[in-house]
């Protein structure tokens, strides 16, 4: 018999996981858990006020890091209340660890207090999922689960433990199977098809590499080999919302991203192209458009860890099911070897030319009120040369971060891009400053969204983080509004921010530092304000209320089918485009 | 907007997978959620040492979507490996039905005229009824099914459909 009860066996398994933070939250089922918690002075446990803010915290720290983020909440309510973190983690392919308690397994099944089915409620939004009955398992169970969450397409796996194999002392405290056995990782991509993606992008006349999240999991070295293929093949790169920092914004080949709010010169790029390379991303319908209509005349080459990704929506040339980060790699080194050189591509980047002419982002210039645009430009401008780390909530400004807030490096945008949950960004901006305690992080949030997880401004007072919270208030859920002016006449069903906080009080009731800006000649000295002070802030920006996010790819219309019209920020759409929403 | 309604083919899939507790939820849980089909499925343990076992998948839809049902599968954990034998190559597939008839006079003599030339066995009988039990594949007892139907048919049960490669090696 080990003298070590199940709990600090799972203590001794996240220690030799490596891993030194725990986002959670106690309750009757995890007493055991947080009692060698106690004891355990090298685990950091960070108390959220909500334990869906301990999913999103343990993504954000994940994301930021490269690091799996770990989650400890009791049963029942304490993991139903994660569910939406852990749904998001596997939406967008973020390692979770998520430890539940458990009713005693005696009692499992008799709707004991506080028993959930929790294998039964999270086995469709995790990766994998266990319910450890046996306290021998348990070793073996956690390294198993820290191996799948961090290997192949990262992805949450959940924990469930019944409270009395907390209390138990089984006969073996150590793994007895070997954990990548059940798991698929895919090899090498093979080297013929390597080649001959090389061969077609060396060929093309008008390529495009079209990048993904997959990259900025892959980790830093796949952003670096990004960064020299494009240099290599001279082709203009573009990226969804999750791969934004993989190549740096101020690159000449950067088109920006993608998809329903990306750019005209991306979309057009992406429509008109002769070889598309998809790298680690997965044609989502947010960025496909109607599928019928996209990138018509181009030969398709997709590479993906997952190989579910492929052909799942788009059908390709050719698939290669692979690390996108080593594929890369193999590439450069295929291409250096055969001393190949990129086609003459003036013409390409003619047109390329042309479409950013069309100045997509450029907004109406307002003196009297704050574009949310020219907010968003001068926090970039203010803060870029201390390569913050951004975190959004969900809606316009998220988009507008996304436009017009530049990336130069990976792992420093963290938003929720796949499940799209408004009340991610501050608890994930927590995360981030856990995991990067000397960062400048910034959570660019609308008025709505930042009530969802309002609750978790305790949590960054309690451990003294100096996070910014960057309010885009229209007093308006303005994505649902803007939809509403787009597609339902203007009826603004429920869709206004009433009752609101008066957010500078709020901040002082936590012990943050809170501000207005509230004209465009005060944003400048506002946002410097911020960055100067050394704890929390919230800043209540007001922005004009009714500004829309362009460019807009309606829902099922084509990449050629953009919506420009910036200058209907007020105004009424026209009648040809109300059909295409 | 148009909606294409792509042809759909029947395909048997084989998966050999842990034989642990949550498999098949994972396995059924995933073909609802993504909307695809399930015919039939059959699952049981395979080794000595119980600890593996195989799953026969009987499903129909477009081939890119029998090819995404694949992916989808094998990328469950417990999962190991998918084998789809309607396209891998010859491979025989059995099923058995447990079938209920009552009747009396004509109808019991042909009930069990129709049994023989099936090959049915009969393992329960009274003076008003039989039980038969006859395997082969899915259409020869669609088809067995239908003759009894007119001689008295009560109830069936069928154990969905068990398959493997022709040939000495393993699927
Ligand atoms: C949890 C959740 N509920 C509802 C939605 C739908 N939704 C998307 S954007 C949005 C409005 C967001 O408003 P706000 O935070 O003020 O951002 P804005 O669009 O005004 O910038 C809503 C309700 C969502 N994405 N997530
Ligand atoms: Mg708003």
């Amino acid at each position: 018999m080990s003298a070590k009860s199940g709990a600090e066996i799972l203590l001794k398994s996240l220690l030799d996981q490596g891993v030194d933070t725990v986002f959670g939250y106690p309750g009757g089922a995890v007493l055991p858990i947080y009692d060698a918690l106690f004891k355990h002075p090298k685990i950091k446990h960070i108390l959220v006020r909500h334990e869906a803010g301990a999913a999103h915290a343990a993504e954000g720290y994940a994301r930021s890091t490269g690091k799996p983020g770990v989650v400890l909440v009791t049963s029942g309510p304490g993991a139903t209340n994660a569910v939406t973190g852990i749904a998001d983690a596997f939406m967008d392919s973020i390692p979770l660890v998520v430890i539940t308690g458990q009713v005693p397994s005696t009692l499992i099944g008799s709707d004991a207090f506080q028993e959930a089915d929790t294998v039964g409620i999270t086995r469709h939004c995790t990766k994998h999922n266990y319910l450890v009955k046996d306290p021998n398992e348990l070793a073996s169970v956690m390294k198993e689960a820290f191996f799948i969450a961090t290997h192949g397409r990262p992805g949450p796996v959940v924990i469930d433990i019944p409270k009395d194999v907390q209390v138990a002392q089984p006969d073996t405290d150590t793994p007895q199977r070997k954990a990548h056995a059940r798991c698929n990782i895919p090899h090498e991509a093979d080297i013929h098809d390597i080649t001959k993606a090389v061969e077609l992008l060396a060929g093309a006349n008008a390529p495009i590499l079209y990048t993904g999240g997959g990259i900025i999991n892959s980790g830093p070295a796949a952003s670096k080999a990004l960064i020299e293929l494009a240099e290599l093949c001279n082709a203009p790169v573009t990226s969804t919302l999750m791969g934004l920092g993989s190549l740096p914004s101020d690159d000449p080949k950067w088109l920006g991203m993608l998809g329903m709010h990306g750019t005209y010169e991306a979309n057009m790029a992406m429509n008109q192209c002769d070889v598309m390379l998809c790298l680690g991303a997965r044609f989502d319908d947010r960025v496909t458009g109607r599928l019928d209509a996209f990138s018509p005349n181009s030969y398709k080459i997709h590479v993906d860890i997952d190989r579910s990704s492929i052909n799942k929506t788009v059908r390709v040339d050719l698939p290669i099911v692979a690390d996108v980060g080593k594929a890369i790699e193999q590439m450069v080194k295929v291409w250096k070897g055969r001393k190949l050189k990129a086609a003459n591509l003036d013409k390409w980047w003619d047109s390329i030319e042309g479409w950013r002419d069309v100045k997509c982002l450029k907004y109406r210039d307002n003196k009297q009120e704050i574009m949310p645009q020219y907010a968003i430009e001068r926090l970039y401008e203010a803060t870029k040369e201390y390569n913050p780390i951004i975190t959004t909530e969900v809606g316009q400004h998220q988009m507008w971060a996304a436009q017009h807030f530049h990336f130069h490096k990976p792992n420093k945008w963290l938003t929720s891009g796949g499940l799209g949950t408004m009340g991610y960004g501050l608890p994930a901006a927590i995360g981030a400053q856990i995991g990067n305690p000397d960062a400048l992080v910034i959570d660019i949030a609308g008025e709505a969204s930042i009530q969802m997880n309002i609750q978790e401004l305790g949590t960054a007072s309690q451990y003294r983080l100096p996070i910014k919270i960057f309010i885009i208030n229209n007093q308006w859920m303005g994505m649902v509004r803007q939809w509403q002016e787009l597609t339902f006449k203007s009826r603004f069903s429920e869709s206004y921010s009433d009752s609101l906080p008066d957010f500078v009080r709020l901040a002082e009731a936590y012990g943050w530092k809170g501000m207005v800006i509230d004209h465009p000649d005060n944003l400048d000295d506002g946002i410097a304000e911020m960055i100067a002070h050394k704890g929390p802030v919230i800043v209540d920006c007001r922005v004009t209320k009714n500004a829309n996010c362009f460019p807009m790819i309606p829902s099922g219309a084509a990449h050629t089918e953009m919506l420009l019209d910036s200058s209907a920020v007020t105004g009424e759409m026209d009648d040809e485009a109300k059909a295409l929403v | 907007m148009q909606i294409y309604k792509e042809k759909s083919e029947r395909h048997v899939l084989t998966l050999t997978v842990d034989n642990e507790a949550g498999t098949l939820a994972r396995i059924a849980g995933m073909f609802t959620a993504r909307g695809y089909n399930i015919d039939s499925l059959t699952v049981a343990d395979v080794t000595e040492d119980r600890s593996t076992s195989r799953i026969t998948i009987v499903t129909n839809g477009p081939p890119a979507m029998i090819e995404q049902i694949i992916a989808q599968c094998e990328r469950l954990i417990p999962v190991h490996k998918v084998t789809d034998l309607t396209e891998e190559g010859p491979h025989v597939e059995r099923e058995l039905a447990l079938v209920k008839v009552t009747g009396s006079g004509d109808n019991r003599i042909e009930a069990i005229r129709l049994a023989d030339i099936y090959r049915a066995r009969v393992i329960d009988a009274t003076t008003k009824s039989f039980i038969f039990e006859i395997t082969g594949s899915p259409e020869k007892i669609d088809t067995f099914l239908t003759l009894m139907r007119e001689v008295g048919f009560v109830e069936v049960g069928r154990t969905g459909v068990a398959a493997l490669m022709r040939g000495s090696e393993p699927t």
